[in-house]
């Protein structure tokens, strides 16, 4: 018989390349334990409602009338929804053509994106221009586009950090990159070295490497870390002396759990630092629905910023995005929602207040039991989480652990990981998913189990890992043999 | 004369006139042997030719800081230079600019309003959606009201129902949560059953991948398939343009293959065998068969035994079967029905084993004309374990689709039912869009037939008309010294006279020396007669003005 159109072998390299471990075997792993009626807590996704976060009431009442815009007619719609959940619906459904079920421009609906320049307006203090912010099916989508338009093929490089959101090294493998790793470094609390960046650039060169762009994520995933104002604008003028397009992940923006590091942007630092910089430094970040307090990760919303793209790059960005039509429109109007949230005055405003200063007073609380409950635990060492919700503690795993790994066939962290999952339940994705230097060895764990769950996971936690290394760990300490 | 293969810059030609119209955004000729490395690959040598060709200026930017700046037109990846989609062309920015023109003066055009008969976007032109589809998408979306009793004055009962039980099937009724990868297990398991209440045959819930359109499918699929330029995949020529352009994003070669006018588009299996072999013969791998059924932009609807003969040569020659079925309810004759693929291949006694087959289905078309929402499926059947979980695990790295759309997908296969409180204003609605679709196409076909030099075939089905204009020599000798391509020449006119936006035929491919223009049958009916008699005051003046 002919070989078949899709016969593995025969399959674009590119594809299989491809790794994504937050949805790898470990997820798989738990999801038959859960079929098999295995209590299971799933850390490994940042996917707060999944673990029982409530969405925020308004925004919800808005999209629902949206989706139902002849309850707008009723006259008992009052009874129901509040009065500026009915007016914003109207609000947004004005800016649409054609309501929920029509395609937008593909770039979003243009009243959104102005709402989205009004808030990073408000935001950095410069003005944004609506034509060079596109919303997006969440982030991710935004950031393989732009990773798609910048990859010709392996001797473009994009400098990625180590760890990293595994995203990126998906994505570069996809679209048939190269990816040029950067090391975060752990003890200066996963702080970023300029001059580690200018050797990870000259090396790759070596290789005949060009490297095109520069990806940040701040704050860090699965790190946590807040980057400071001065190390973005050493990063910037890095970018400016190399000709990098910097990549700025900020979809933790709004997750920030200490007070001396608050979130800054990437485009109001580049701002700040005046011309030539800010003239020249070609900058794209990324927002979403997804994180923050609204965790809205089913509606797969989000938006792309553009600063100082050259508007023919735009125009063919503008076209790849109509070739998919329009994102969907219903998390447009979350987007809309989340940059222009409710003000002082407004009827809901003290409920979604209350609500979201909840879900990040708690996320603030859950970070500090989480980081405090692994640095109690032996052989692990865990920086504070400061933003984001992950944390990634080290686990100095004893050579017969990495030994019996090993003969398991197993990557060490995995190792660990499975076990941790099959003694207590608790899926995690293993730091060699994000990359981490070698021989060293990490997991990541969101910060997102409800708080009154927490104490118990952590005990667990402690428990399963003591056991652990009692059995792996040569009373000797760590001589190597 | 037909064009054959195809491949590199060949391929490309085929869309030449297309691109060249875009040649203020042509980029000047980069310094690609530098950017591609050392050995410049033949597609790389092809490609260079190409850009050089359509280059219309070799003005060199200044020199950026440092190194060269990295995401310039010169410096981006040529695969996304290269591909093209004409139904967000050049005329819809004009048209764009019209309406801006509208707004700030008016009454300074010939026309009071822009009508959009580019795309197939039946709620931008005032078609309302389905109340109950509606209705249970809100509750999902505000569940908290749903054991309210004022709920039960503003909503059906059937409406809340459902979303209870769609709520159930969502782990922790979390609708804010990213799903499975694949989408939702419980509602796989609604549109699994719908697809066997449709075909007579068994559907796995495993098969069945959500996404946010059919469009992201199309494209895992391409890029799942294609690894170079040496892959091939053939496509109907009228095509729908997302073909072309992700073929062309990929990197891959399209094959193309006629669609025969003279009987109604028919897709001959003769004209396919004759492309594949020529693709062969010139070293290409033809890894896949895109049949568009119902036709987009050609409306055809395909004859279970025309189909039979498609699966039969898919079998055959190893190609997977592409099967873009979005339009499966949009038919407007009673002597045509649509069958699915799959049951064809079934029907055939055709298995997992026998072939592979993909069949994209969408909650943007039907009656429904969702396509804000970017909902749809695809059902992958005959792949193997290995590369099922390719496709699992490229899904997975944009986590999953969203949730909206994958509710209205299980919707819209599993509709009310005979009995239900909403069953009576669901078909009433349902059957009052399908029957004016129907007459809006049979009344667009009539007015195009009546023009001088004008044919079109009929809409069996999709939301397209596709007719063919005989453009006097005139016309075409103005539209080369106006450096358009005839087809983009008169689209333009139409718009400037009427308001009326329509695609070129040159946007989908067309046999070369042919002008169509696609037109979609979607502006609402009280419309249709001022559409009509629009088109028919320009087409007369433009043959006036341009008679030979």
């Amino acid at each position: 018989m002919a070989p078949k159109g899709l016969d593995y072998e025969l399959l674009n390299e590119n594809v299989k390349k491809v790794q994504y471990a937050v949805r790898g075997e470990l997820y798989l792993r738990a999801s038959e334990l859960q079929k098999e009626g295995k209590k299971i807590i799933f850390t490994n996704v940042g996917n707060p409602h999944a673990l029982g976060q409530k969405p925020l009431t308004f925004p919800r009442q808005v999209v629902a009338l949206c989706q139902a815009p002849f309850l707008l007619d009723d006259p008992n719609v009052g009874l129901m929804f509040p009065a500026d959940a009915i007016a914003r619906a109207k609000h947004y459904l004005s800016l649409t053509s054609g309501g929920l079920g029509a395609y937008s421009d593909s770039r979003g609906i243009p009243g959104v994106r102005q709402e989205v320049a009004d808030f990073l307006l408000r935001r950095d203090g410069y003005p944004s221009d609506p034509e060079l912010i596109f919303l997006t099916d969440g982030a991710s989508k935004g950031v393989m586009q732009i990773l798609s338009t910048i990859i010709r093929g392996p001797s473009d490089g994009i400098l990625v950090p180590v760890p990293q959101y595994p995203l990126y090294s998906a994505a570069i493998s996809l679209f048939g990159g190269t990816l040029v790793p950067y090391y975060l470094e752990e003890t200066a609390n996963w702080g970023l070295d300029v001059n580690d960046l200018r050797n990870a650039v000259s090396q790759a060169k070596s290789k005949g490497i060009t490297v095109k762009a520069m990806v940040i994520i701040n704050p860090g995933n699965p790190t946590g870390q807040c980057l400071s104002e001065a190390n973005l604008s050493e990063i910037l003028r890095f970018c400016y002396q190399e000709g990098l397009v910097l990549l700025g992940d900020e979809v933790y923006q709004q997750n920030i759990y200490q007070d001396e590091r608050p979130f800054i942007s990437s485009k109001k630092v580049l701002m700040d630092m005046g011309p030539p910089y800010s003239k020249e430094v070609q900058l794209v970040s990324f927002h979403t629905v997804s994180k923050g307090y609204w965790g809205e990760c089913g509606q797969r919303g989000g938006y792309f910023e553009m600063t100082n793209i050259p508007p023919k790059t735009v125009d063919e960005i503008y076209k790849v995005a109509s070739i998919s039509l329009s994102p969907n429109v219903p998390a447009q109007i979350f987007m809309g929602l989340m940059v222009n949230p409710l003000k002082p005055g407004d009827i809901s405003y003290e409920q979604f207040i209350r609500e979201s200063k909840g879900v990040l007073e708690s996320l603030r609380r859950r970070a500090r039991i989480m980081t405090d409950g692994f640095n109690s635990c032996r052989n692990v060492v865990c920086n504070f989480t400061e933003g984001a919700m992950y944390s990634f503690p080290q686990i100095r795993l004893p050579p017969k652990a990495i030994e019996a790994a090993k003969s398991a066939g197993k990557v060490a962290d995995v190792f660990y990981c499975l076990k941790l999952l099959e003694a207590t339940g608790i899926s995690t994705v293993p730091g060699s998913g994000f990359g981490q230097k070698e021989g060293v060895f990490h997991l990541r764990t969101t910060i997102l189990p409800a708080e009154e769950d927490m104490p118990a996971i952590m005990e667990s936690f402690k428990k399963f890992n003591d056991e652990f290394m009692e059995q792996y760990e040569d009373h000797k300490g760590y001589s190597r043999m | 004369m037909r064009r054959s293969v195809i491949g590199g810059a060949k391929r490309s030609s085929l869309f030449l006139l297309n691109q060249a119209h875009r040649s203020l955004l042509s980029p000047s000729p980069p310094p690609l042997h530098h950017h591609l490395g050392s050995s410049p690959s033949s597609s790389a040598t092809a490609l260079l030719l190409l850009l050089r060709r359509l280059s219309s200026s070799s003005a060199s930017s200044p020199p950026p800081p440092n190194m060269s700046n990295p995401v310039t037109v010169q410096s981006i990846n040529p695969k996304v230079l290269q591909c093209e989609y004409a139904v967000r062309g050049e005329i819809v920015n004009l048209a764009q600019r019209l309406q801006e023109e509208l707004k700030a003066n008016p009454g300074s055009l010939p026309f009071d309003e822009i009508l959009y008969c580019n795309i197939g976007n039946p709620q931008s032109l005032g078609q309302l959606p389905i109340t109950f589809f509606r209705e249970v998408l809100a509750l999902c979306d505000h569940p908290t009201i749903l054991d309210k009793a004022e709920t039960q004055g503003l909503f059906s009962a059937d409406s809340i129902e459902r979303a209870w039980q769609i709520l159930d099937q969502i782990p922790g009724r979390a609708t804010g949560a990213y799903s499975h990868s694949q989408g939702i297990k419980g509602l796989r398991d609604t549109i699994a059953a719908g697809i066997e209440a449709r075909d007579g045959f068994p559907a796995n819930p495993n098969d069945i991948f959500l996404t946010d359109g059919a469009s992201p499918a199309v494209h895992m699929m391409m890029q799942l398939l294609i690894s170079s330029e040496k892959d091939g995949i053939l496509c109907p020529i009228p095509q729908y343009p997302l073909y072309s352009a992700s073929i062309a994003l990929h990197g891959g070669s399209l094959i193309p293959y006629y669609l025969d006018e003279e009987t109604g588009w028919g897709l001959e299996v003769s004209e396919l065998k004759k492309q594949l072999e020529e693709a062969r013969s010139k070293g290409i791998s033809v890894r896949a068969l895109v049949v568009i059924n119902p036709g987009n932009p050609t409306g055809q609807v395909l004859a279970e035994e025309n189909q039979r003969d498609i699966v039969e040569f898919c079998k055959k020659e190893g190609l997977v079967l592409l099967a873009d079925e979005v339009y499966q309810e949009n038919i407007y004759v009673p002597e045509k029905k649509f069958h699915s693929f799959k049951k064809v291949a079934r029907s055939m006694g055709y298995g997992d084993n026998d072939l592979c087959l993909v069949s994209f289905q969408s909650v943007s078309k039907g009656y429904h004309g969702e396509c804000g929402k970017r909902g749809g499926y695809m059902e992958i059947t005959g792949f193997s374990p290995e590369v099922r979980e390719q496709i699992y695990k490229v899904a997975s790295v944009n986590l999953c689709s969203n949730i909206s759309g994958q509710i209205l997908a299980s919707l819209v296969m599993s509709p009310p039912k005979v009995g239900d409180e909403s069953y009576e204003s669901y078909s009433a609605e349902k059957d009052g869009i399908l029957e004016s679709l129907a007459r809006r196409a049979k009344t667009l076909e009539d007015a195009f037939n009546s023009l001088e030099g004008i044919t079109c075939n009929k809409a069996e089905g999709a939301m397209y008309l596709f007719p063919r204009i005989r453009l006097p020599e005139k016309a075409i000798k103005a539209a080369e010294a106006a450096k358009t391509a005839p087809d983009l020449f008169y689209c333009r006119h139409l718009l400037n006279a009427t308001g009326v936006v329509v695609v070129p035929g040159s946007g989908f491919g067309q046999v070369p020396g042919t002008w169509h223009f696609r037109c979609t049958i979607l502006p609402q009916e009280d419309k249709i007669p001022a559409i009509v008699s629009r088109l028919t005051d320009f087409h007369k003046s433009f043959m006036d003005e341009y008679r030979d």
